[in-house]
């Protein structure tokens, strides 16, 4: 079912809606006149290679410079490794709690182990004994009490299925499955 | 509020320094200098008739005098053990011989601010009661990949050196220096009585050199290692402290990239009544640090290590973070976060108010995680982060943080072609809201004149002004005009100004403001900037107190090299990398200038009879060229 969130519609991309495969190129930007003499390709990660001294013909694109800007690789290390543990923390293996009104205890579950909404949404039905009805994209979830919901990073509860999935397992905290009277607060058909 | 070397790293180092002149009077020796920390070269001796002291000449005859008494000596020695200053004793040193012997016999402290500057032996011939130390050893650019490595600056000589001329020797501290695991244990073995390591951005050693000092060195009360390569020798150092309680006040590793043995690391603490400041590496999780924290609530500075976790926690019950900080009412120095998740961030929350410095540097924190924490911390005074917290967030900083005095604000994506997520908008609210800061270092994409003329209005302590618009040659970004009138202003306006970096486009106008204006300067740092050698000139000719030079891919040549001949002596460096630079304009200056030591150094040692320079690095030397030049180092 996946056929179930339209991804062409809330997919993010540059360029004027209708249009087709929009994509903008980087501006390919001559070195400076100044002498560039030991410019590299990927100069500021590398901290053992010593600078080659070779003279430059205008490269493709807006080659690093060695040791500029001026940040100790010390920091760039140390930058680049917190750049992979957030990737690491929030694609891979983070668990999420999820509750369910009324129900007793919590549970736990890896989002990033399904393929896709519908997957989920069939292992919290089977995990809770419920059934979630059917999403729209305007009304949310009709034809039941219950309703998925999630907290996002920002501490906000909202409807599971609107974003793309991988955009949903980046934001999502934990789960809610919400039943009654305050499912229906969430714009489900009155 | 006192520059505690041990909590920041940054080279801000000696505020004072006596401007030297060559034709200064009344040098004691006639070899040597009258300081340790600058060279006074005579070239002609004017005895001062209101002196009533001998004076010496390279002509050598004296008036003679009588020999002082040692009632006299006794009388100086006492007084003059109270002078700590060195710029105060470098003055005492040259009233006569008499003041000069005595004056080297009472200094305690020496501070070298380029290893090369003299041999080990002058040190310990001239000082005989040195108990603490401080050694400088590379140039700056030397951080950035501009200088091949075993370039040298070796603590070897000068350890085994002092090894012999001083036992009791309590302190070492050492920034850019190469430090083997053989010195460090030459060093524990050496000094009985050895309370103080600290060892920044230096390198050459591992975790094995640390565990034996660790072991050996009984009285340590600071081990201090900042921003330093330390190699994982997989040796377990926090367990080679001694069994009983230690004396440490201050154990900083947080720049160790080795797992530690957390029980041993808590036994450690539990251990130590007296410590006081612990930063620790990216290996100690939030619930460790927890539970240290529990153990230690007496901290006064406290590096976080990486507050994260790798994996789930066990039980649903998670610690109580906060508790553990509300507990720590002394912590006023917090930094770490080294792979924060930033939804444990609000533990802090306990220790904000009373914070006085805070680095989220290695943390990647946007502006919603960072204005709730920010709007408590009202004593700051300290605060390094990175761009992530945006222009909003610095204007948070500057509506809560009336106190501050330093702020630095480093790049988390260090490319030219960066998305910059602070600008002329958050300089400008700085300057607005923080009327005390004294100094900034500022990473950005897009600067204004505007912007920077406001803080030099706004702003009137600033004593450090480095501005690094990260695109080279970058106009302002309104205008489209050069950066010259609002580095003009900053050198202008801020007449406390010692230590300026500039960045973007820039004439040599800008540098003529320098000339004219940054009577106060030390220290100079310019990259990508100057229209030609005029530029130089300005500077070299107008700024007296000018100590250290650094430039990169500037269009600067010969001329005006040769035009700052009367200034090299009185200077602790110059560096000149990818200027226009001749070999044999630098060979010239080197015959003229004997006491000059004149290093070229680059990657081609096929072509020695190459003229460009690509790197010139050129210092003072009393003890002439080092002998320990690598292949790659020509001494012209």
């Amino acid at each position: 079912m996946d056929e179930f969130i339209n991804l062409k519609e809330t997919e993010l991309r540059l360029g004027l809606p209708g249009t087709e495969n929009v994509c903008e190129e980087k501006e390919t930007v001559s070195c400076c006149n100044n002498s560039n003499k030991r410019a590299l390709p990927s100069g500021s990660e590398n901290e053992t290679e010593s600078s080659t001294r070779k003279t430059e013909t205008s490269p493709p694109r807006k080659a690093q410079i060695v040791g500029w800007p001026p940040v100790r690789s010390y920091r760039i290390k140390n930058n680049i490794q917190t750049k992979k543990n957030e990737t690491d923390h929030e694609v891979q293996g983070s668990y999420v709690k999820v509750s369910m009104d009324g129900a007793p205890y919590l549970r736990k579950i890896d989002p990033s182990c399904y393929k896709g909404y519908s997957e989920l949404l069939k292992a919290l039905e089977v995990m809770f004994k419920f059934s979630v009805g059917e999403y729209f994209e305007r009304e949310g979830y009709k034809g039941s009490d219950f309703v998925p919901t999630y907290e996002d990073k920002d501490g906000d509860w909202m409807l599971v299925g609107d974003v793309p999935w991988e955009m949903f397992l980046c934001t999502c905290k934990r789960l809610r499955i919400m039943k009654g009277s305050e499912a229906k607060g969430l714009g489900c058909g009155v | 509020m006192t520059q505690d070397r041990s909590e920041m790293s940054e080279d801000d180092d000696d505020k004072q320094s006596p401007p030297l002149d060559l034709r200064s009077a009344a040098i004691a020796e006639p070899s040597s200098s009258s300081s340790s920390s600058s060279v006074v070269v005579v070239v002609d001796s004017t005895p001062n008739k209101s002196r009533n002291c001998i004076s010496s000449s390279s002509s050598g005859s004296l008036t003679s005098q009588p020999f002082p008494d040692h009632v006299l000596e006794n009388v100086l020695e006492n007084v003059l053990q109270f002078l700590d200053s060195r710029c105060d004793r470098n003055a005492a040193s040259l009233v006569c011989k008499s003041w000069w012997r005595v004056e080297a016999s009472t200094r305690s402290e020496v501070f070298i601010g380029n290893c090369y500057a003299l041999s080990p032996a002058r040190l310990t011939q001239r000082f005989k009661r040195v108990s603490s130390f401080v050694l400088k050893g590379k140039p700056r650019f030397a951080d950035f990949n501009l200088m091949p490595p075993d370039w040298g600056a070796n603590f070897a000589p000068w350890v085994s050196t002092m090894a012999k001329a001083y036992p009791w020797l309590e302190k070492v501290d050492l920034k850019r220096m190469f430090v083997t695991d053989d010195d460090l244990a030459l060093l524990a073995d050496s000094f009985p009585g050895f309370k103080e390591l600290i060892l920044v951005c230096c390198e050459g050693f591992g975790t094995s050199g640390i565990a034996i000092v660790a072991n050996k060195c009984r009285k340590l009360k600071v081990l201090d290692l900042i921003e330093s390569e330390v190699t994982d020798d997989e040796v377990d150092w926090i367990s080679c402290f001694p069994e009983d309680v230690t004396c440490l006040e201050s154990l900083a590793f947080d720049c160790v990239e080795a797992p530690i043995n957390f029980k041993a690391l808590e036994g450690l603490v539990a251990r130590s009544p007296f410590l006081k400041k612990l930063r620790l590496n990216r290996f100690v999780s939030l619930v460790e640090l927890h539970r240290l924290l529990l153990g230690a609530p007496q901290l006064t500075s406290l590096g976080t290590g990486s507050f994260s976790h790798d994996e789930e926690p066990q039980s649903e019950q998670e610690p109580d973070y906060a508790a553990a900080f509300s507990a720590c009412k002394s912590v006023v120095c917090l930094s770490g976060f080294r792979e924060l998740m930033p939804e444990y961030l609000p533990a802090i929350y306990p220790v904000c108010a009373n914070l006085t410095s805070l680095n989220f540097s290695y943390a990647n924190i946007s502006p919603d995680m960072f204005k709730p924490i920010i709007q408590n911390c009202h004593k700051l005074q300290v605060f390094w982060a990175l761009d992530s917290i945006c222009d909003e967030g610095l204007q948070a900083v500057a509506e809560t943080c009336k106190e501050l005095r330093e702020l630095r604000i480093f790049p988390f994506d260090p490319r030219e072609d960066s998305e910059g997520p602070v600008s002329e908008v958050g300089l400008q609210a700085i300057s607005e809201g923080c009327r005390k800061l004294e100094s900034i270092l500022y990473f950005c994409q897009r600067m204004t004149n505007a912007a920077v003329i406001a803080m030099s209005e706004n702003c009137p302590e600033l004593t450090v002004f480095r501005l690094c618009i990260m695109g080279r040659h970058r106009p302002d970004h309104v205008t489209g005009k050069p950066m010259d009138e609002g580095f003009g202003a900053i050198v202008k306006n801020c007449k406390k100004l010692t230590r300026l970096a500039v960045s973007g486009l820039l004439t040599d106008q800008a540098f003529r403001y320098m000339g004219e204006y940054g009577k106060l300067v030390r220290t100079l740092s310019v990259a990508f900037a100057g229209d030609s050698d005029m530029a130089l000139r300005h500077v070299l000719e107008g700024c007296p107190r000018l100590q250290k030079l650094e430039i990169r891919d500037s269009p600067f040549g010969d001329a005006a090299l040769r035009s700052g001949m009367h200034r090299y002596y009185n200077m602790r460096f110059v560096w000149m990398s990818a200027c226009s630079l001749s070999r044999g304009c630098c060979k010239d200056i080197a015959s003229a200038m004997p006491n000059l030591v004149v290093e070229v150094i680059g990657s081609d040692d096929d072509d020695e009879n190459r003229d460009y320079v690509e790197t010139l690095y050129m210092y003072r030397s009393l003890d002439g060229p080092r002998k320990d030049a690598p292949k790659f180092v020509a001494i012209l």
